[in-house]
């Protein structure tokens, strides 16, 4: 039995989830699609059901490619029973949704979550009476605690095995029925080979015009033309377009069902508001952000760097023993050393940092404070022209680009999600990091490190600007829901944090072993030179020896290994030996900005598409060649009025 | 009137959404349509959103989107 689980955002979806779903929860893609439902197969009261995660959506209104996909696997026959989570505290809204859940005559159950903060609210709700309006169960539940699954999953498997298919509400608009009714017929009669239930499917086309059909099903012209006709008709006889008018209706009813059913209590100043006195106050809601994400960023920094030293110093400990075991310059040894390395890299680089990142940005998010940081930094991001909601990803981008990219998901608009992609990948992430302050800090002192990271925020905003500007067409500003704040729970926030970590455990790991063996043939086979050659190029225009192209190139696999290669590239200890001040700052520029790491690149290639990598990666070079030309223009210019002073 | 030019702590009904489909039905799915009250609870500084109160529910919205929302005084 497949039970899909839907609701409007922050109604508590991925909690009840992962109550019920746990750590077992399994990833998977749907063919044909770019977008991942979680489903997961669990045991309840003996039974064992498939439990499918829908990304929360506040109408069926399709309004990208993700909705649609959810709409239509809602429709499907692959669905037993749709599962409905309303946020309780919120009925009014919740029950718009849910008015266009029962539109598609499947077997429908209500869950009443947060029962317990909607009392803390003075609100009670007449569970039977909204079940006899609805004409499908309403289930009360608090999902946080664990109460109510029980009942709840009784309930979804009875519905499963009898497959009660459920009525409509009739609109009380006697006209629209009337056209709903007809199209339907019309539809009937034209013998479809589709899954949906009549009326269902008429509503859905009224409302959406043919966008919802696929593309072999669009080329029917009786088809097009029917559908077209009745849309007409509805423009003629109320002025509107049928997207409209039927939400106005269903808006105006789940407001007359929430008022039947629920009664308010009075309403009073809670901590809730005052705490937003503070967080979002005009000064110190600024003060408070900055601590946190100092606060933050400290954290993660001394967890990681205590984790990385010993760690390293293990896996090279290892490395060395090799030899030992597979004989001094043997190839085994090499493929073995790059393996340790990749393993290295991502149990001692990346995820010491990775872990407790997403691990406090999960609880930040669960707690509520992401959108609070969106509307606080909007006029910010406004200027680049972006809104609110894109600082995540850029936040996210000083841990690791990876989890940037990965969050870019959340933005509607592909607009946005291409443009805050390629803005996002130019944070210098940990690896970066590594970077700035073993070149940089440690041979020109701390204050130019944090010159490159002022000339970095720069060069973001600038890009953005111009590209908002001449390349893609206007921001649509900011409009996002600001939830209550909530106390997570642990369990919600490890699991998420695992989700998350097992992304790049799954995607990305095995990318940076191949790209570590990789880097032990290329020494061993001495094609260093040739590759050498390939950049000079590049390396020729900033000025830089050749030698530095190799290091470079491994860069891309994993951006820490251009310094770590510098050294023997340059066969120096010392850095200041071979490279200039200029030179050394050229370099670092260059490496913050140009192609992002393999790990990263997969990432993009998921979330956008190939062709959209490569747009990225190349204009990353681009910007890296530009920007780290002006570096050195600005590093001669300083110097000379030096020397002249 | 338009939605930016209100006071803080006023309520106010919309009347129309101006401007492209994209907010208007963006706004729809959050479930703010004419005829609906809403109050501004804040104002971010440097010309950024406003956070409104619409039946309950708090809407961060950008001020282009607030000059494109139509809003009449509530008696």
């Amino acid at each position: 039995m497949r039970v899909a689980l839907i609701g409007q955002p922050n109604c508590g979806k991925s909690t009840l989830f992962n109550q019920v779903a746990g750590y077992k929860a399994d990833t998977g893609n749907f063919p044909g699609t770019t977008v991942t439902f979680t489903e997961s197969s669990v045991r309840v009261i003996g039974e064992k059901i498939d439990l499918v995660d829908l990304p929360g959506t506040y109408s069926l209104t399709a309004s990208n490619l993700a909705e649609k996909e959810v709409i239509r696997y809602l429709s499907s026959n692959r669905v037993d029973v749709i599962l409905n989570l309303v946020d309780a505290s919120h009925l009014r809204q919740g029950l718009e949704l849910t008015l266009e859940l029962l539109e598609l005559g499947k077997p429908l159950i209500v869950a009443l979550n947060m029962m317990d903060e909607a009392a803390r609210m003075g609100i009670t709700i007449d569970g039977p009476q909204l079940e006899s309006l609805l004409g499908v169960p309403v289930l009360p539940l608090i999902a946080s605690k664990g109460r109510g699954i029980k009942p709840l999953f009784t309930s979804v498997l009875d519905r499963g095995r009898n497959g009660t298919l459920v009525r409509r509400i009739p609109y009380q608009n006697q006209d629209l029925d009337d056209i709903i009714l007809s199209l339907s017929k019309e539809l009937q009669e034209m013998d479809l080979n589709l899954d949906w239930e009549w009326e269902a499917l008429a509503i859905r086309l009224l409302e959406e015009g043919d966008d919802l059909l696929s593309e072999a099903e669009s080329g029917d012209l009786v088809l097009r033309r029917t559908i077209e006709k009745y849309i007409q008709q509805v423009i003629q006889q109320h002025g509107k377009t049928p997207t409209w008018i039927f939400s106005e209706e269903r808006h105006a009813h789940a407001q007359e069902l929430a008022d039947r059913v629920s009664t308010l209590g009075e309403e009073r100043v809670t901590w809730q508001t005052r705490a937003d006195d503070l967080l979002l106050h005009p000064f110190w809601g600024y003060v408070v952000m900055l601590g946190i994400l100092l606060v933050f960023f400290q954290v993660v920094y001394l967890t990681g760097s205590a984790i990385e030293g010993p760690l390293i110093s293990l896996f090279d400990g290892m490395i060395a023993k090799l030899g030992g075991f597979t004989g001094q310059g043997s190839l085994i040894t090499d493929i073995l050393t790059g393996i340790l390395q990749g393993i290295s890299g991502g149990v001692a680089i990346v995820l010491p940092y990775l872990t407790p990142f997403l691990l406090g940005m999960g609880f930040l998010e669960d707690v509520g404070y992401l959108p609070r940081l969106a509307f606080l930094m909007d006029s910010l991001m406004q200027r680049m022209g972006l809104h609110g909601k894109a600082i995540v990803p850029f936040i996210l981008g000083y841990g690791c680009n990876v989890p940037a990219v990965m969050a870019t998901r959340t933005l509607e608009d592909r607009r946005d999600r291409f443009l805050v992609a390629t803005l996002s990948i130019m944070v210098p992430c940990a690896a970066r990091i590594a970077v700035i302050f073993g070149l940089i800090a440690f041979y020109l002192g701390s204050w130019i490190a944090l010159l490159i990271y002022v000339f970095n925020i720069i060069v973001i905003a600038l890009t953005g600007r111009i590209m908002s500007w001449r390349i893609l067409k206007e921001n649509p500003g900011l409009i996002l829901e600001i939830p209550p704040y909530r106390m997570p729970t642990l369990r919600t926030t490890f699991l998420k944090t695992w989700f998350r970590a097992k992304e790049f455990v799954i995607e990305a790991w095995p990318l940076l072993i191949a790209g570590s063996i990789f880097l032990e043939l290329a020494n061993r086979y001495k094609f260093a030179d040739i590759l050498n050659l390939l950049t000079r190029p590049f390396t020729w225009l900033l000025g830089l020896p050749s030698a530095v192209g190799l290091p470079l190139i491994f860069g891309v696999l994993r951006k820490e290994l251009s310094l770590i290669m510098l050294r023997q590239a340059l066969n120096v200890t010392d850095i200041s030996q071979a490279l200039t001040p200029e030179q050394m700052i050229t370099f670092t520029i260059f490496v913050v900005f140009y192609i992002p790491c393999l790990a990263t690149l997969a990432a993009l290639r998921k979330e956008l598409n190939t062709r959209d990598m490569f747009i990225i990666a190349t204009l990353s070079v681009v910007i890296a060649m530009v920007t780290a030309l002006i570096g050195r223009g600005l590093v001669i210019l300083v110097t000379s009025i030096g020397v002249i002073i | 009137m338009r939605l930016i030019d209100i006071e803080v702590n006023t309520a106010v009904e919309i009347v129309s959404f101006e401007g492209g489909k994209g907010i208007s039905s963006k706004l729809r799915r959050l479930g703010l349509m004419p005829g609906d009250q809403i109050i501004i609870i804040k104002r971010a500084p440097f010309r950024g959103p406003l956070l409104v109160d619409a039946n309950g529910r708090s809407v961060a919205l950008g001020r282009g989107v607030a000059a494109k929302i139509e809003v009449s005084l509530c008696e």
